[in-house]
Order: C-alpha cells, then structure tokens, then sequence
C-alpha cells in the first residue's frame, strides 16, 4: 500500500533549531585557544619529482609559523623509510604526505604553510616557490583506453565480484532477434558538498591527539590516524558532530587531514585547515570517468534474451577504486544470459572515491538507457518492457527477494505521474511550443547492514540519553534514532537526547553504504529494548508492584510509564523506578548485528522515477519539469526526513543528468572548471516540486526494524529517466552526460 | 584583530548615495595601501607587506556598536568567522558563486566572502545569529524547520538571509519568482523544493519579516 500521508508523525529535526540559528558547529567552528592556520601548497604538475623548494620569501612573511614539505616533516610513523633510491609507490598504497619528492597527480600536497592568521597564511603559501622535474602524465581517458586491465586486486581475489561473469550463453546475443549495442560515457564528477573539507588538529600531549573533522565515519579516522601515527586508538579522539554534507567525499581520510595533524606536530599548538573549492574538486576523490558498452539483445515479443555489459573505470597510479559499475546488471531484470566484464584504467589523477550511488548510479544511467532504446525499437512502451522483464527472483544468485514491491512501484508511479497520456512516438508531445518528454527508469540499491552499538540510558527525571559513534552528514540520523527511541520506550522524543559523532562513543559504522538506519537504527531498537527490560525487572520489584508478574511482551510503554497492557491504569513512571532504587540512571549498551538471512535472501531496495522534460526547439535547453519517485525501501521511520533524502537524490541526479562534469584539460592534466562558475549544479530555478511516494511496509528479514537504506537508491536511475525523457521529447539519444545544448543541437 | 578603545569617527547613518560612497570607500583603500612607509618600502623590497599595519574601523553587527583593527586583507566573511566567532556565515566556495556567506549589509543582501572588511565601516551588518528575536525564532526560521528546508544545514544561513530579503524586496509573490531570486545560493543537499515552500509559506502568512 502506498501512503501519500504522513503514516507516523513525523517529527521535526532534532538539531532544526541549531541549524536555522547558525549555532550548530561544524569542524572548522571551534574557537580554541592559540588556534594557527594552514594553507596547502599543492602541485602544479601532474607526473614528476619535486626538485627544489625555495621558501624563503614564505617564510619570512610576519606570522609565518611554519613551512612544512617532504624535507622537514615530522614525518608520520606508521609510513615505511623511504626506499634509496626512492621509487614511485606500488598500487594499493594510499597518498603518503610529505613523505619523498613523486608528484602523483595535479594538486597533490606537497607543503604547508602555518602563521596566526589565515591571510598571513594565504599569502606566504602564494609564494612558496617549488620546482619540478616534470614527467609526461597520462590523464586522458579515451586516449588510453587500450591500457585499461583487470583491477590487480581482482586478480588476486578469485572471489571478486568483479571478476568476469557469465551467466547462461555468452554467445546468445549474437543470435537476438533484436540487437542493440552503445557505449554510454560518464565524466568525472564531484560530490561538492557546501562545506568545504575542514580539519583542527589538536596534540593535547606527544601521544594524544583530538581532531574536529569533516569526514563521514568518525570511527574509521579514528582507526586511519591511529595506525598511521602510531598511537593507541584510545588516544585519537575525532570530533564530527555536523557534517556540512559529504555524499561520499568524507569516507576516506584525505592527505590534508594528515597534513593538518603533521603541521599541528611541527608548530605545537591546534591548526585548523579548510580546503579551498578548487582543492575540493582536487583533493578529496570524484565519481570516476566510466565508459560503458552494453549489448541488449530482446525477443521480438519484448522478452530480453541476453546482456552483455563491459564497464572501464578510471583510477589513479597509485590505488584502485573499484565500484558497482557492471553489478545491477546481474539482477536487476529477468534474462537468461548476462555477462559482465569490469576493467580499470590507471591515470595520473587523484584517486577516484564512492560518491553517491556509486557504481550502480553509473550502471543503471547505461542499462536503463538501453532498456529504453530497446523499448523504442520493439515498439512497446518502456514501462510495459521493463514489466515484462520484471525479476520475480534474484536471477544472479537463485534466490527470493526478502521483498520487492517494484510493480507497485511502477502502477503508483505511472498512475501519479499520469504516464498513460505520454504518446509513444519521439517528438510527439508538445505544451506552450516546447518539445515534451515523458521518461521513466527503474532503480535498485544493494542491502548494507554492518555491525554496530548503541547505549541508552535513562536518568531519575524520565529523560533518555542515546549515544553511538554514528555521523550524520545530512539525512537527519538524530532525528530518526530518537524516534526510534521513542516509540520503543514510550517516551516523548523532546525527552531524548541523542549523541553520534564522537568516536569515544559506542562502535557504529560511517554514513555510507545507505546503511546507518539498517544498523544503528536496528542498535538503537535493540538497546532500548534491553533497558525497558532491564526498567521492567526494577519495576517488578517495588513493593506491590502491578508489573510483579509480567512478562514483556505483556507490557506497554507510554508516556514516560510502563504498565500491563491489559491494565493501563496500573503504570509506573520511569523515574518512580529509578527514585525507588535510588539509582542516578539505568544504562545498557547493545550490538545489533546481521546473521544468516543474508544467506537465505537476496536484498536490495527498489523503486522508479518518472521525469517530464520540456525542451526549448529552438536553442535545445533542456528544463525539468515534474518528478514523480516511487522506492521501497521498507519500514520509514520519519516521513519529513525521508521525502527530504529522496528530493535530494531527485536534485543530484538531474545535476548529473543535465550539467556536472570535471573538466581536464589533458595538457596539464588538471581539473579547469574548478568553481561553481564551471562546474555547475542544479540551483533553486533548476528544480520543480517533486512528488514522493513510499511503499512504506517493513522488509522483515533484514534487520529487527524492517527498513533498507534510502540515500543512494534516490539518486540511482535518476540520470536515465532524464535522458529518456529528453529522447522522448527531441528524439536525440544523448549516450555521454551531461547533455548539455550542444549535445542536442 | 583587537578591539581597540580609542574610537574612529563614523560617518553617521546618512550613508550618501552608492556611487559617492563606493568612491569615498576605494579612496579609503588606495590610502590604507600605499600612504604607510613599510608599505612603499616593501614595495621597493619586493617583501612581503608587514600585516601588523592594521586599520581602524567601527562598525555595528547584530545590533552592537563594534571597533576593531583588521588585517585589510580580511574579508568580512573572514573577520566574522575567524576573528568574531560569527560562525552561523558559511564559507562554502569564498568566490561569491554559492551564497552560503550571505548576510545582511545596511539590510542588502550581501555576499560577505566578496566584501573586504575595511569597507564596511560604518555599516550596520545583520548575519543570521541576529535574525531571531532572543530565543523567540524569525517567522522564516520557523517555517525551514517546519518544510525541512535543510539536510547538512550549512547552506542554510545563507538561505535564510536571501529569504528574508527575497521577501522585503518583494519578490516572493510566486514559487517561480521565489526560485528565481534564491537561485543565488546553492542547496547541494537539494532541498529547494521545501526552501521554496517554506517562504511562500511566511509570505502567504503574512508574518513581518
């Protein structure tokens, strides 16, 4: 069932009030004490060696604290020495900083200036002289797309699902009775969060070191600084509270993290360092140049009989960035015989890193691109070709769904969007003398749960406090948590506070993966489940005590009180219990884990979009004009939140569709459209409302709360339905975003 | 920075008209740049400027009278950041391309990353930590908490201030105008569509803003 309303209430943010104020503090926000500034010197050269560093004039600017390089870095421990003579780093080795004189990439760090205040910084860093020996630099993509070759790390895992896959006859496509075969290419793209990648780095002692951080999991840089700097984990503290957005670029610790915490070495005392928006498209990883063929070979009664489909990513010299590119193909439809081949080719660009839907927002541009050039051909509409083809089960791996609702999806989706009015026929539809498209494509998201911990605790004036070391780059983690919370403790949630953020606090996995609700949401239940259990058993306790016998499934929570279902009236508050036992609180941590079910069930989520383009026939821009969103992503825990995340997938995927694109100029092998001026994206008049529909019923074998991730599935399909839509209305087929006039003309 | 007790003189709330004031302001500067000697020695020198040359000036922000000596190479978004503790300003690109920096200057709506700190003596500035009234939230304030017209929250103070004059200048009147005169700051989360709803929402509403 489809719920247009809101099913629970929805609460507002929890932290709503601290961001409409300007008060909630972001990493570069902390006021400390003897604070100093870096600036980043970085390459200017794609391939080479650094030759000389000349930082006199820097370094004689009032202020200047410190300029660090590879010649005068504290250096970090847990590097190995560099090798005499030195050598390029061997793949699989992460950036090391300030460590010898390579250059890997245009825009590698390769010194810092510190001084008190951030324009004496910004001005010494201007003058820091740095000479190369430059080497010639591969960056262009197509021009050394015979390079390209199975991942190493692939072919020393003979279980990667990256390795090549054949599933029926791989020769079946030459024998369709309909062939189509296209090349779809994808540009770089960067996630451009609003903040920029900020770090304070503190030293409290020679051993102990507290950041304020920009990153999406602040256990995983808690664990990345640790090895590298040698320290226990204990004594690396990571502060992350609000994150200004991240889409991926906060997984990894990037080298001016590192960078900040050597500076802070060298100066002693607390640096902080934000990056420019030029380094933010060069520093801190992209969505990487994809092409991709696909072969689709169908019946002439609309059946597909055979895929085949070969995606080539970029990577950097120095590290392999795997991703989903060639994987939704493998499930996402019914067809017997599917192939798959995933190349990576190395070039000397700053390594590539997950960015929103990764992989399967590249793939699923491609695949369903093709369905709908397939549809086109067969003459059948392209919703009715992708029901026929509909996958009752997982064909990769023969096994159920643990649920799928997609024909519903597509019925609610169609009928919302009025999909029956769009006439078959390119160029057919017209309003207002523009060109109308109708497009729709289909989405999918893998299941992502991983282990992770809550603690909940309950204090003597019935208030709650939830802590896990979870983030929260902009979804509303909070907010959903403390519903939760609420609604498994019967307790008003502006009783309840919850902490995420920190990494002294209980083990959670980063934001990424769309797994924070599978498996913090699932903690969080299973804590708060221990301590009305644990609440119950003290309450049991008190002298003629209504709850003596209950069991707990007998009993309900309400209001701050615990009573026996069968007797409302007979309740005991939460801080009766606590003052009866004289107990300042009663606290409990649990783990929440997945098990076996993963074995028994294939789990995804799954939905559709459908787009209506207006396209100007005279100067071919394209506008978006309605959207309508349809996903199954189990059990919604907060209506408001939720819409918000699918909105801003809708958003993200019309950027990708119609403007993002890193640009290189392969001369210099550096990025050229490195501001907001030329990397565009979508801005307040690029966006119409956007209509949101839910199946909303738990998914019950993926974890105790029944609901699946909602972040990446938002933005996945999203750039095909555009690209659909705009065949539909002008009958060009644009097969590389973004497709921009020029592409159309 | 310091804040200094001996005050400079304000040219009073009279502000003439903006060509006049522009000129008076860039004469300002010319001055500021060239009239000290460590400065022409530096040029001479081809050394870097001594910082320590710093300026004089009084402004009000958020209602409070403030004198203070500056780098001149501040930016107003710098010096409300980094020297006043005004963080509620975003820096989200420093190129006046996002308008997360957005705040209010003689009640314009101003990009504070593209304004130096040195022309705005005498100006009154309004950033987003005085648009609600104590603890008492801005109408508009309300209403994104009420829409979700934020995910991150970092563009948002931007938003709001740009709200708030999209409002005043009149230019609220429908959601197409709305996204037309928002579309100066950027949302990457994309939470314009709730943006949008939750102005025409204050402006339907009648609220003063």
């Amino acid at each position: 069932m489809f719920n247009a309303k809101l099913p629970e209430p929805s609460l507002d943010r929890v932290d709503g009030r601290l961001k409409v104020t300007g008060t909630a503090t972001y990493s570069a926000e902390y006021p400390l004490e003897n604070l100093a500034h870096a600036v980043l010197v970085t390459s200017t050269i794609a391939k080479g060696r650094i030759t000389g560093l000349d930082f006199k004039l820097a370094e004689s600017v009032p202020g200047v604290l410190a300029v660090i390089s590879h010649l005068n870095s504290p250096g970090v421990p847990g590097y190995p020495p560099v090798k005499q003579p030195a050598e390029r780093a061997p793949i699989g080795t992460a950036l090391r900083v300030f460590y010898d004189d390579f250059v890997y990439f245009s825009g590698q760090p390769v010194a810092v200036v510190v001084a008190q205040t951030l324009e004496q910084a910004r001005h010494a860093a201007s003058l820091a002289q740095v000479n190369y020996q430059t080497e010639k630099h591969q960056t262009d993509f197509e021009a050394n797309v015979s390079k390209a070759a199975v991942a190493l790390s692939v072919q020393r895992n003979k279980t990667s699902p990256f390795q090549d896959y054949d599933r029926g006859n791989p020769d079946a496509i030459k024998t369709a009775d309909v062939k189509l075969e296209s090349t779809y290419v994808f540009p770089t793209q960067h996630h451009q969060p609003l903040e920029p990648h900020a770090i304070i780095a503190v030293w409290e002692t020679d051993d102990k070191l507290t950041i304020y951080d920009k990153n999406q999991g602040v256990k995983s840089a808690q664990g990345n600084l640790a090895s590298a700097f040698k320290l226990p984990r204990e004594n690396v503290q990571v502060n992350s509270p609000f994150i200004g957005g991240a889409f991926g670029s906060g997984i990894r610790v990037w080298p001016h993290t590192i960078a900040a915490v050597l500076a802070a070495k060298k100066v002693k005392r607390p640096v902080k360092l934000v990056l420019g928006r030029e380094l933010m498209q060069m520093s801190v990883g992209s969505r990487p140049f994809t092409v991709q063929k696909i072969a689709i070979g169908a019946s002439s009664d609309g059946k597909l009989t055979a895929i085949t489909h070969e995606g080539i990513g970029q990577t950097s010299t120095y590290e392999e960035h795997l991703e989903r590119t060639i994987l939704a193909t493998r499930a996402m439809y019914a067809c017997p015989n599917v192939s798959t081949r995933y190349r990576l080719l190395n070039l000397d660009v700053n390594t590539p890193t997950w960015m929103r839907g990764p992989g399967d927002a590249t793939g699923m541009f491609a695949l369903e691109s093709a369905l709908d050039e397939m549809a086109h051909e067969l003459k059948i509409d392209p919703l009715e070709f992708r029901i026929r083809n509909h996958a009752d089960t997982d064909p990769e791996r023969n096994l159920p769904w643990s649920a799928k609702t997609l024909k519903e999806c597509y019925r609610t989706g169609a009928e919302r969007f009025g999909w029956d009015k769009r006439t078959s026929e390119p160029r057919s539809m017209q309003a207002n003398g523009l060109l109308v498209g109708y497009g729709m494509a289909s989405s999918l998201y893998g299941f992502h749960r991983h282990p992770s911990k809550a603690k909940a605790v309950m204090r003597t004036d019935g208030s709650v406090v939830m802590q896990s070391a979870t983030m929260d780059i902009g979804p509303g983690t909070g907010t959903a948590m403390t519903q939760i919370a609420a609604k498994m403790l019967g307790v008003s949630p502006n009783k309840i506070r919850f902490d995420l953020g920190d990494s002294s606090l209980p083990d959670a996995p980063g934001q990424n993966g769309s797994a924070t609700i599978t498996s913090v949401g699932s903690a969080v239940h299973v804590a708060c489940e221990a301590l009305k259990k644990k609440l119950l058993t003290l309450a049991a306790a008190m002298p003629n005590s209504p709850l003596a016998n209950s069991r707990f499934e007998d009993i309900t929570a309400k209001t701050g009180r615990i009573f026996p279902t069968a007797n409302p009236s007979a309740s005991i508050s939460y801080a009766d219990i606590l003052k009866y036992h004289q107990l300042p609180q009663v606290e409990v941590t649990e783990e929440s884990k997945p098990g076996p079910e993963r074995d028994q069930y294939s789990m995804y989520s799954f939905g559709c979009h459908f787009v209506e383009v207006q396209v100007n026939p005279l100067t071919d821009e394209v506008r978006v004009s309605r959207v309508v969103t349809c996903a199954d992503v189990g059990k919604i825990i907060n209506y408001k939140t939720a819409r918000s995340q699918s909105i801003g997938g809708i958003v993200g995927g019309i950027g990708m569709a119609l403007m993002e694109e890193s640009v290189m100029d392969h001369r210099f092998g550096r990025y050229i459209n490195t501001d907001f001026a030329g990397y565009h994206i979508p801005v307040h008049a690029d966006i119409p409302q956007i209509e949101v529909y839910y199946v909303d019923q738990p998914d019950v074998y993926v974890n105790p709360i029944g609901s699946k991730g909602l972040g990446e599935i938002a933005i996945v399909g999203v750039a095909a339905a555009v690209a659909n839509a705009v065949f539909h209305a002008t009958g060009k087929r644009v097969r590389q975003l973004p497709i921009t006039v020029d592409k159309l003309v | 920075m310091d804040e200094f007790p001996d005050g400079v003189s304000r040219p009073g709330d009279d502000h003439q008209e903006d060509r006049r004031f522009f000129l008076k302001q860039s004469l300002a500067i010319a001055g500021l740049t060239f009239a000290p000697v460590s400065f022409l020695q530096a040029a001479e020198l081809d050394t870097p400027i001594d910082p320590a040359d710093k300026v004089k000036i009084a402004l009000t922000i958020n209602g409070t009278q403030r004198r203070l000596s500056i780098d001149p190479r501040s930016t107003l978004l710098d010096l409300l950041r980094e020297q006043l503790g005004l963080t509620g300003t975003k820096k989200g690109c420093d190129f006046g391309q996002c308008g997360a920096c957005t705040v209010h200057i003689d009640g314009q709506r101003t990009l504070s990353c593209l304004s130096f700190a040195v022309m705005q003596q005498g100006r009154k500035i309004t950033t987003v930590e005085g648009l609600s009234n104590g603890t008492q939230l801005h109408p508009l304030q309300e209403a994104f908490i009420k829409h979700d017209g934020f995910q991150c929250g970092y563009c948002t103070p931007g938003q709001l201030m740009s709200a708030v004059s999209c409002i005043r200048e009149g230019h609220a009147s429908s959601e197409a105008e709305i996204q037309e005169y928002m579309s100066g700051n950027l949302c990457r989360c994309g939470a314009y569509p709730n943006i949008v709803k939750a102005i025409l929402d204050v402006k339907t509403g009648g609220d003063p803003v």
